[in-house]
Order: C-alpha cells, then structure tokens, then sequence
C-alpha cells in the first residue's frame, strides 16, 4: 500500500479498499467536480397499482432487492445501542451464503459486537462506519479485510453523493411506516424522534428496504422519510429493544470538575460575546455538553438574551429550552432521550434535519456554517489544537466521528474536554490521530482553564479582561507533563487498517495496526 | 516471610494504586505492574518503584502492583504503605515527592476563611483538581472520611499531596485524627508544609496546647529552610464538654487563627435531634462564635450536608454571617461558589461600609464623635464594623487599598460575572473571515 504525506505531514493511503483516494489537501482546498451520483431510473409501473410494497420478510426481501455477492449493504443507527436490525440482517445473509458484503452503517454501537463473527467468516468483508468496542479492537488488531473507513456524518453523505460509496441495498428500520413505505420515527414503541440519518440512504440506494414493527394503513404521518423511494416494506413483530433506542434519561456530568468545565464553556461564551440576542448554539449529549447547556440556559436567561435556534442531537435540557421559550427553533437530527422524543411530535419549532441539509460538503451550504457555537468533545488536543476522536493514546480505535468534524465549520468550535483523564494526558504533544485541523478548532475549554487557537485574536480581545482563566494552549500541555509525567508513545506497526476522512473525502490520517 | 498490601483497586477506583509487597531474603525484587496506562508510563513507573523501594531499603521482595493510573505522589505513598505495613523495619528516610508550585507556601494568620473544602485523605484523584473551585483553604482529612485501617496510608498520601499539588492560593489544612493518636500525625505534615491544622473533638485547652508544641518540636528541626514559615491550629469543638470549654479552648494558643464547630457530632453527644430551623445548636453556634470574638480569632461555621440545595446552603450561610460567623466548611466542590458568595462583602455593603467610613471622618475633622449617614445614626462601633468590611473587601480584591484616596468607587469586581459591558469587543467574525 503506497503512502504519501498529506498537507498535515499525516500519511495517507493513496488507495482505500480498491478505490483511488484523495490525500487532505488543506481546509477548503479540494474541490471535486462532476456530477452527482444517482440511482438507477425507476418506473411506477414496476410497483404494485395499489402501493402495497409489503412482502412478507426480510429474507424474501433481500430476495427480491437482488441481495448477491460483494454489495454494500447500509443501515442507519437512530436505534443507537438497541438496534438488533443489523445483526438480524446479516445473520440472514450469512443463512443465505452470501459473502464479502461491505456494511455501511451511520454509526455502530456495543450492541453491534456480534457482527464481528460475520467479519470473521467472510460474509462481511469490512465495515465503512464508525469503529468502537470490540469491532474497533477487531480492526486495531487488523484481523479485518479491508480497510476501515472513518468518516463523519455528512462525510457519510458526502461520500454517497459523489460517488465514493455506491449503496446496492438500504435496509431502514422505521418505527412507524405504511404499505407504501412512508416512515415516521414519531409514533411506534420504538419511536426514535427522526430519521435524518437514513436519509441519503433512501435516496440514493439502488433498492431500499423499509422495516417496521408498527405498520399502519396509509398514510403514516408526519412523512419523515417518503415511500416514493422505498421499494419494499417489510413488518415484523421487532426492529430494536426500545429501552435502549434512546435512554429515558440522559445523565448529567456528576464531576466537579467536569461541571467546573462545563460552566466554564458556557461563561466563555457569555463573556465573549458570543451569547447575544438571536445567536445559535449546538450541544451534543455527552455529560459535560448537557451540563454546559444548562448553565448557558441560566446565564441567557439572567441576562435576557434569547438564541434564534439551535442544533441538536436533543436532549430534555434543548428541549425545555425550546419549551421556555429560550429558543424558537431546534433543528435535530438525533434524539437522544424520551423528552426529545416527545417533544418532536408536539413541538412546532423541533424539527428534524438529516446530514445532507445539515452537514453535507456537497450541498449549497449547509446549516452547520450557520452555528454560532459549537461544543464538543475529544479524546486529544495538540499544541496546534489538531484533535482526534476516534482514537485513544493508546492507538485503539474507540469512538465513531458522528457529526463531530461537520461541527469545526461553525463560526465558533469549542473543545470542552479534561486536559487529563486519570494520568492520561488529554492536552499532549502530537496527537495520536488526526481528526480535525488545528486551524478549525478556535477554543479548548479544561479545568485548567481555557486555550484560545492564536488565529482568532478577535476571540482573545473578546475575552480581554473577562476574569476568564486564559491561557496557552503550550501552558496548559506544560502543566499536564509536571502532573502526569511525561509519556511514551505507543508503539505501532506500519500496517494501515483503518483511515480517517476528511469532510471532503480527502484521507486525513491513517490508523495504525496494534500488536 | 511477611506479606503486606496497601492502596486501592476494583472496578470504581481510578487513579489509584494497589500493592502487594512480600519481602524475601534473597533475589532482588521481582517486580509485576499492570497498569493501564502502561504504554505511557511502563517505564517511568518501573523506574519509580525501584528507586522508592532502595530509597526505603527494601533490596529483596516480590512486588504486585495493579495501576489504575496512580499519580506518581501516589504511586510512592502507596508503596511505602506497603513496606510500612510489612515486617521491614524502616531505617532510612522516604522517598519525597519533588515540591510542587505551591509547596510550603506560607499563609497568613488573618487571612481569609470564607470556604474551606474537605477532601478525604484516602482519595488521592478528589485532590488535584481541588484548587480550580477556588476554596480559600482545602483540608486533607485524616479524621472521619478515611477508614481506621487505612489512616497510615491515607497520612502518606496526604504528605506526599502537600509536596507534590498545586493548591494553589488555597491555604492547606489538614485535620488530623483525635488526640492522642492525631500528635503523632503532625511530625510527617509539619516538614511537607501544612498551613493550618485542625484538631477534631477538641475538648481543652491542654489539648491544643500539645499540638502547639508538637508544631513547634517539629518545626524546629526544619525552620532553616522555612525561614518564614508558620502553623496555624483551627480547633474544632464537637462535644458538650468542648462547648462548655470553648473560650479557653480558643485563646489556649498563640497559633490559633479560627474556631470551628463539628454538629453532628455535638448532636449526637447533646441527645438531640437535628431540625431544619437548628434551634437545638443555637446554643452552641452563639457560644462558639463569642469564644472566637472574645479570643480575637475567626469564627468558622460547621459544613452543610446537602450537596444538592443550594438554597438551603445560601440561608444557613446566611444565617451564619448574621451570627457572626465568617466562613463555613464545604463537603462539595459545587458548594464552594455559594459560600464564598456569602461570605463576601456584596457591592451595596461595601459602598455602604465606605459611605459610613467617609462621613464619619468628615465628622471627626468637624470635631464631632456621631454623623448620620442618611436617617441612621452613626456612631463608633458602626464605624468599626464598616472598617471590618472594608478590610474584607480589600483584601479579597473587591476593593483598592487606596479606595479612599481617589473616590468612593468600587474597583472592578472581576470574576463575579453578570454583564457584558464592552460589546465593542465581540467577535464579530467567525474563523472563515480571517482566512
């Protein structure tokens, strides 16, 4: 495999699974061109005259979408860690013989553990999606074929809209659907709130399978996803456990210090300037995001200040901002608990949103440029604020990107994170996998106080005489070393399996076999 | 052969250490760590437990270690844990932690104790962090959050904390364990640069006294190199006997700089029953707050339990103040806010302070002993207690020195936040616009 250094001095793989790639070439440097990718044309007169695509299972389905050899199969992960739909699919496809399918999914969770059987015995031939847990390790340890592809969510779209990623088959579960294929995450035992991620899907798939455990006569309403692109609709007593599709709380950061780091994060944005009438904001569902949503919801409504909108991933503190009427607007594309859920099907400015509006590099802008504020989090920082995620210190693939690098192109990227967990080093030299060019990250909030990226001296004069704990991001490093102690770095093998992406497509960085 | 183990591990426990330590007559250390965070400190950590290990004198054992990524203060005051707890006699002296920034910083006898944190003394990972919640003072606790199996441990950890943290401006207390058992504790704290020390069920004068010259013993076999160096005593009265004894108890040391009071166990020892209104300790607060006043030291309230209601800890704080109390212990880094806040002379009352300060100056050029401030009547003792505040406020930072020599304006009350007046000064641009 031939290697060449991008324009971050990251090696990259010149080929991916058999197809040419694109080294990173800057922020903003590559500029595909072409036409979109599309479907085969359809006709009308190949569907039933009475809409009815039910055909009686997944097996019959599969079936009929033409299911062989070496396709690429995709799913969508709205279900998070109760989504059983995957492992029964190719639990199905390994009954069926088939082998070297390439699985796409938006995201996989603890749950999809199981799937590492089917890497195992060829019926996978590799996973292009998030890589944690034990699939992640299985990588690491380069007991896969083919390479793993990290990309984020609108990555995700971006790579089925151009072509990179040819989808033969889309299998949706829907908490909700009709004969005809009209789907709704809304209503159902397993309601989801939406279903943005299964949108390009749906699109673009040459064959979509709908899959539902609550089929209702036509029209299933609200139409989150539409049937006119659904070829099959299958029901069955079970796509999920609905316990674990969205937890019915989402759980507060109990750390002080993290709480000390999410009031810090929202201070920030208050002192900046940032917070001010008719700004928006994106939080996302990790412990300290929520916490700092909560402390933000406070200090606007201290002082009076009222977001035109925000980005979800929603949880019940957006949602009661939303309802406190903090907020007129919450765009989401993920429901993270049961209050989200609720709100979305009563809530007139909660809508859903997918990462072709949202995220997607291929689109006439995308809403995430529109952020005022982003907080996120990371599992590194360097000293020229490079971040990763996927990745520990210890080389081990851990998380998936998710929306994460879509949301460096808000106006204003903050990386709420501990500068150390235990005695691992957060704030480090270099780091481990590059997630995020340093230029996009403008802040870094820790419990030792907080960095601003050097390229925003309007952030720094800002923030000028706030009280606000600024300081270097090389003093903050310097403190963590006299804490921790300075360390080693993993040692790894120079067999690439698995690569990062870029939001353009381009390879960012590579991950590296472990021993 | 003797086998010993100290530290902690199991699945909740982070950022510690456990150690098994069997000493052999023969063979050198065998040593085994499993660690995860191996990859980064494998070797440093192997380094580090040879040295501390040769530094003790141990030349032969089998030494078992599970990190849960332990600091390296730990990691040393777990092993000599272990060794302690073996059959090893130890002859030479310990392994100390390099100073940190705030080692042996000194305090001061009248400075502020708004907040002090309490963090056990076994809980190594609660310390690090401790200062960013800005507590005037932490307290390494030997006494009732550490097990009685692990007060030999949870010493060495708090010594190797006091060299090794950064604490900040925080002041460093420790409370050690009830005499006599507690004296003994002092020889290790004293040399590592404890600030203050807090003596729990104090009941005498005597008392205090012994740990006073157990200070000064100690402190005399380092001075040289702590030139400036001091140790304060807070007592802490949590009996009836000590409540009766409270006076002297507070005046029975040139060291004392504060007087605290411990409830539930007074509580406990009066027979009573703890109530929202506390009127069964009122007795109590009043008197540990006039012993204090009347010995010319602080008044230092007890913790409030509830980690939760913020309210409620606003209005015992509250409460507190108007007794005369001028600070009160947190058990809850998030309490720490609140209880400064409290504590902390408001901006109306230091104006006020300052009003009455003016006036009656202007007074006493005019040859008069009472002014009005508005329809009160000022007088002395009034002006003494607005001076107090202004002494607060000065030197918390709320107000200049020389507030009085330019005009009755406050200084810029940094860091207590609210409005963001120099809009002017807000990013107007996001990070595309420079590129």
């Amino acid at each position: 495999m031939a290697l060449v250094k991008n324009t971050l001095g990251r090696l990259a793989p010149t080929e991916v699974n058999g197809k040419p790639a694109v080294p990173f070439q800057g922020v903003g440097k590559f500029r595909p061109t072409g036409r979109k990718a599309c479907p085969p044309i359809p006709t009308c007169l190949d569907y039933p005259e009475d809409g009815n695509k039910v055909v009686p299972d997944l097996r019959s389905a599969l079936k009929k979408a033409g299911v062989r050899n070496g396709m690429t199969i995709s799913t969508h992960h709205h279900f998070r860690d109760g989504d059983t739909l995957p492992l029964q699919l190719f639990n199905l496809c390994a009954e069926m013989g088939l082998k070297d399918l390439v699985w796409y999914p938006s995201a996989a969770f603890p749950c999809h553990a199981p799937i590492a059987k089917h890497l195992d015995s060829g019926v996978i031939h590799h996973i292009e999606g998030s890589l944690n847990g034990p699939l992640g390790d299985y990588c690491t340890h380069g007991k896969m074929r083919g390479l793993g592809v990290l990309r984020s969510h609108g990555g995700r779209a971006q790579a089925i809209q151009d072509g990179e990623v040819h989808i033969d088959i889309s299998v949706i579960a829907a908490p909700t659907a009709d004969q005809f294929g009209n789907a709704n995450a809304v209503h159902g035992q397993s309601a989801c709130g939406v279903l943005g991620y299964a949108d390009a899907d749906l699109t673009y798939a040459d064959r979509t399978i709908v899959v539902t455990d609550n089929l209702v006569p036509f029209p299933a309403i609200p139409i989150q996803l539409s049937g006119t692109h659904v070829d099959m609709v299958v029901g069955q007593d079970s796509i999920g456990d609905p316990k674990k599709i969205v937890s019915g709380t989402t759980q507060i950061t109990r750390s002080p210090d993290r709480l000390y780091i999410a009031e810090l994060t929202a201070r920030f944005i208050r002192d900046s300037g940032i917070m001010h009438d008719g700004f928006s904001f994106q939080a996302g569902a990790g412990g300290i995001s929520l916490a700092f949503a909560l402390y933000l919801a406070d200090m606007m409504k201290q002082a009076g200040v009222k977001a035109s909108w925000l980005h979800g991933g929603s949880t019940r503190y957006l949602v009661k901002m939303l309802e406190d009427g903090i907020a007129p607007v919450l765009i989401d594309g993920q429901a993270f608990d049961l209050d989200a859920v609720r709100s979305i099907g009563v809530n007139r400015g909660h809508i859903d949103t997918s990462p072709l509006v949202s995220y997607n590099f291929h689109a006439k802008g995308n809403y995430i440029n529109l952020l005022d504020a982003a907080v996120l989090g990371a599992t590194e920082v360097d000293a020229n604020f490079n971040a990763n995620v996927v990745t520990h210190s210890d080389g081990r693939l851990r998380h998936g990107i998710g929306g994460w690098q879509n949301c460096m192109q808000a106006r204003c990227t903050i990386l709420a994170i501990p500068a150390m967990r235990d005695r691992m080093p957060v704030v480090v030299d270099e780091v481990t996998t590059l997630c995020a060019p340093g230029e996009l990250v403008d802040v870094i909030v820790t419990e030792l106080g907080l960095a601003i990226n050097p390229l925003r001296q309007d952030l720094l004069d800002a923030v000028k005489g706030k009280g606000l704990p600024v300081r270097s991001i090389q003093d903050i490093k310097a403190e963590v070393e006299r804490t921790c102690g300075k360390p080693s770095r993993p040692k790894h093998g120079d067999k690439v399996v698995a690569v990062v992406k870029w939001i353009d497509g381009t390879v960012l960085d590579s991950v590296y076999q472990l021993g | 052969m003797s086998t010993a183990s100290a530290g902690r591990r199991g699945p909740d426990v982070r950022s510690d250490l456990w150690v098994e330590l069997e000493l052999r007559s023969s063979g050198g250390v065998e040593l085994a760590i499993k660690s995860k965070v191996d990859f980064m400190y494998g070797e440093a950590n192997r380094k580090l437990v040879l040295d501390t290990l040769k530094t003790l004198g141990v030349e032969h054992a089998r030494v078992a270690i599970e990190d849960t990524g332990a600091l390296p203060f730990v990691i040393t005051a777990r092993l000599e844990a272990a060794v302690h707890r073996s059959s090893f006699i130890v002859h030479r002296s310990s392994l100390l932690p390099p100073p940190g920034p705030s080692f042996a910083r000194p305090s001061a006898r009248d400075r502020s104790r708004r907040s002090r944190l309490y963090l056990p003394g076994n809980e190594p990972r609660f310390m690090l962090n401790a200062r960013i919640h800005k507590p005037d003072a932490v307290i390494l606790d030997l006494e009732d959050s550490v097990p009685h199996e692990d007060k030999d441990a949870a010493l060495l950890v708090v010594r190797n904390a006091l060299y090794a943290l950064d604490f900040g401006d925080c002041e460093r207390m420790v409370r050690i364990n009830p005499l006599p058992a507690g004296l003994d504790e002092i020889d290790a704290l004293v040399p590592a640069g404890v600030n203050v020390i807090l003596i729990p069920k104090c009941e005498s004068a005597e008392q205090a006294r012994a740990v006073d010259a157990r200070i000064s013993s100690a402190l005399s076999s380092f001075v040289n190199r702590h030139t400036s160096f001091d140790v304060f005593l807070m007592p802490i009265v949590e009996t009836c006997e000590g409540m009766f004894k409270a006076r002297e108890i507070a005046g029975a040391s040139p060291r004392i700089v504060a007087l605290t009071y411990g409830l539930e166990d007074y509580i406990l020892d009066l027979g009573g029953v703890k109530t929202p209104a506390g009127l069964e300790s009122l007795w109590a607060r009043s008197q540990v707050v006039n012993a204090a006043k009347a010995a010319g030291v602080q008044a230092i309230d007890t913790v409030f339990a509830d980690v939760e209601d913020m309210d409620a800890l606003r209005a015992s704080c509250r409460a507190a103040k108007e007794l005369g109390y001028e600070g009160k212990g947190c058990i809850h880094p998030r309490q720490v806010e609140v209880v400064n806040e409290e504590f902390t002379p408001s901006p109306a009352e230091i104006e006020k302070a300052q009003e009455i300060v003016l006036a009656f100056r202007e007074a006493q050029a005019q040859g008069r002993n009472v002014v009005s401030v508005g329809s009160r009547m000022i007088d002395p003792p009034v002006v003494q207690r607005a001076r107090r505040i202004i002494a607060i406020a000065v030197s918390l930072g709320r107000l200049s020195v020389d507030w009085n020599e330019s005009s009755v304006t406050l200084s810029a009350a940094e860091g207590l936040g609210g409005k963001n007046e120099d809009s002017s000064a807000s990013p107007q641009n996001d990070k595309r616009a420079g590129a």
